[in-house]
């Protein structure tokens, strides 16, 4: 409770300092506006800012699932088979080490317009963390269990089952908030490149044509949506898995 | 689930690792249905013959032999306690107790398990998790957990050496109790449990390892008698040579 009315306060005298210099100094609203007609314009365009918002949750979520499932299955596999960690390991480090942003222009002219292209884009934003994670936590499973196991005579498949996944989740958790975080970038970025709705379309549209007020509502818009996600899905996992989380 | 016999057991050989000699022309003879201490001061290598007893990967190597009087293979019956309790955080004590069976997929008796949770005195925990429970209470888990596997020949690595002194009295008598009629490997670096409850005892050392003079039965002694004391003494006294 103590924390919430910290980061109102913060948020607040924030704006009241924007105000003032924006007051003061008095610059074209084009350049920056103020607060008060960030507020005017959100609520003028708050139809428009919906629809858009809408097809940019979509997105993310759809993205967001596919990711973290694909990642999943991709450090299961890095876990199960040596072959896998020998190929594709130091594949997906090398795919780390091209921008994705600088696919985003690619994917566009593959996938189109719509929807798929940018949640293709959240995909491949939000694997890597994932997967990694994931793998990390199922390759650091205490030796001392897994020796035990081997005297208990597990069988593979049940020592995955019932020691190394559990044992993965707080790092699986991890994983999966940071693609929380990251999946609303993918999305947003996919939008910029090219496309005709959502809320980074909105931005380049509001840019375009000096609507400075209605850009920033969006991108306010867009971080209160990141963010109540990212809380959401922090708290979903909390209760779902305390068990292994708290252990 | 398997042969209720349990076996007697033999090590011969050296254990080298790639830099060193650990133990040479080791012989180890283990007698059936009884407790063998392998006694010697820390890091000298106890707990590497244990793994090496339990076909566990380890950094040495056996020339020679681990054979039982039986001719059947060693490391699919054995069960393995620790001084660390090695109970699975996120699990029930009553799951942890059935870990085993879980691992290997086979159905077990929930009476025989509720049972074995009363014998250490851990009903009213048994929906508890790990975390919740003294380190005593947590050895006795384990404890319960290496009976439910109920293998004729049991590893322990100094299972009462994290405990307090009042914990571990109870322990050991548990501990021995339970254990009746197996063939226990018993490792630990203090003499005095050696003499309480250890029909064979050997003294581990880099140079050399000797087979000593163990009280008579009935075992376990109590930690008063007198007779242990002398010989904790005697070994205390043949431990420091072996190890300078």
């Amino acid at each position: 409770m103590k924390a919430i009315i910290y980061i109102v306060c913060t948020f607040l005298s924030i704006f009241f300092f924007w105000e003032l210099a924006v007051r003061l100094a008095n610059p074209p609203p084009y350049i920056l506006p103020t607060p008060h007609s960030v507020l005017v314009a959100f609520k003028e365009n708050s139809i428009l800012i919906y629809e858009h918002s809408l097809v940019t949750i979509v997105e993310i979520l759809i993205g967001l699932t596919i990711g973290i499932i694909l990642g999943m299955i991709t450090a299961l596999t890095l876990e199960i088979f040596v072959t896998a960690r020998l190929i594709l390991r130091p594949l997906l480090i090398f795919s780390q080490s091209i921008p994705v942003f600088a696919i985003a222009p690619l994917l566009t002219l593959w996938l189109g317009y719509g929807i798929l292209s940018k949640v293709v884009m959240a995909i491949l934003i939000i694997y890597f963390p994932v997967t990694s994670a994931f793998h990390d936590g199922l390759s650091q499973t205490p030796k001392q269990y897994l020796d035990l196991a081997k005297t208990m005579r597990g069988t593979n498949r049940r020592n995955l089952l019932y020691l190394k996944i559990p044992h993965s989740i707080p790092s699986l958790c991890s994983g999966i908030k940071l693609a929380s975080v990251y999946a609303p970038i993918g999305a947003v970025i996919g939008e910029w490149v090219g496309s005709s709705q959502g809320l980074g379309y909105l931005m380049i549209l509001a840019n375009g044509r000096v609507k400075t007020d209605l850009m920033f509502a969006s991108l306010f818009t867009l971080g209160i949506l990141s963010i109540t996600l990212f809380g959401l899905i922090s708290y979903l996992l909390q209760i779902s898995l305390s068990k292994y989380l708290n252990a | 689930m398997m042969s209720s016999t349990s076996p007697s057991l033999e090590l011969i050989g050296s254990v080298r690792s790639e830099s060193e000699v650990l133990f040479e022309d080791l012989k180890l003879a283990v007698k059936a249905n009884q407790w063998t201490c392998l006694l010697g001061s820390s890091g000298i290598g106890k707990s590497t013959i244990l793994r090496l007893i339990a076909g566990l990967p380890t950094h040495v190597k056996l020339d020679g032999r681990i054979k039982s009087n039986d001719h059947l293979p060693i490391s699919n019956r054995v069960s393995y306690m620790a001084q660390n309790d090695l109970l699975i955080p996120w699990a029930t004590i009553s799951d942890n107790v059935s870990l085993g069976n879980k691992l290997r997929g086979e159905k077990f008796s929930s009476e025989k398990k509720l049972k074995i949770i009363e014998k250490v005195g851990l009903v009213d925990h048994k929906k508890k998790y790990p975390f919740q429970l003294s380190g005593g209470q947590r050895q006795r888990a384990a404890l319960a957990r290496t009976l439910m596997e109920n293998t004729p020949i049991v590893l322990l690595d100094e299972p009462f050496g994290s405990l307090d002194s009042n914990t571990r009295e109870e322990m050991i008598d548990l501990t021995f109790e339970s254990f009746k009629g197996k063939t226990v490997v018993f490792v630990t670096h203090d003499p005095h449990e050696a003499a309480r409850l250890c029909e064979s005892i050997y003294i581990l050392g880099r140079q050399k390892t000797t087979s000593n003079n163990c009280l008579k039965p009935p075992f376990p002694k109590t930690y008063s008698d007198k007779l242990v004391f002398d010989l904790q003494y005697s070994l205390l006294e043949k431990i420091k040579s072996n190890h300078s």
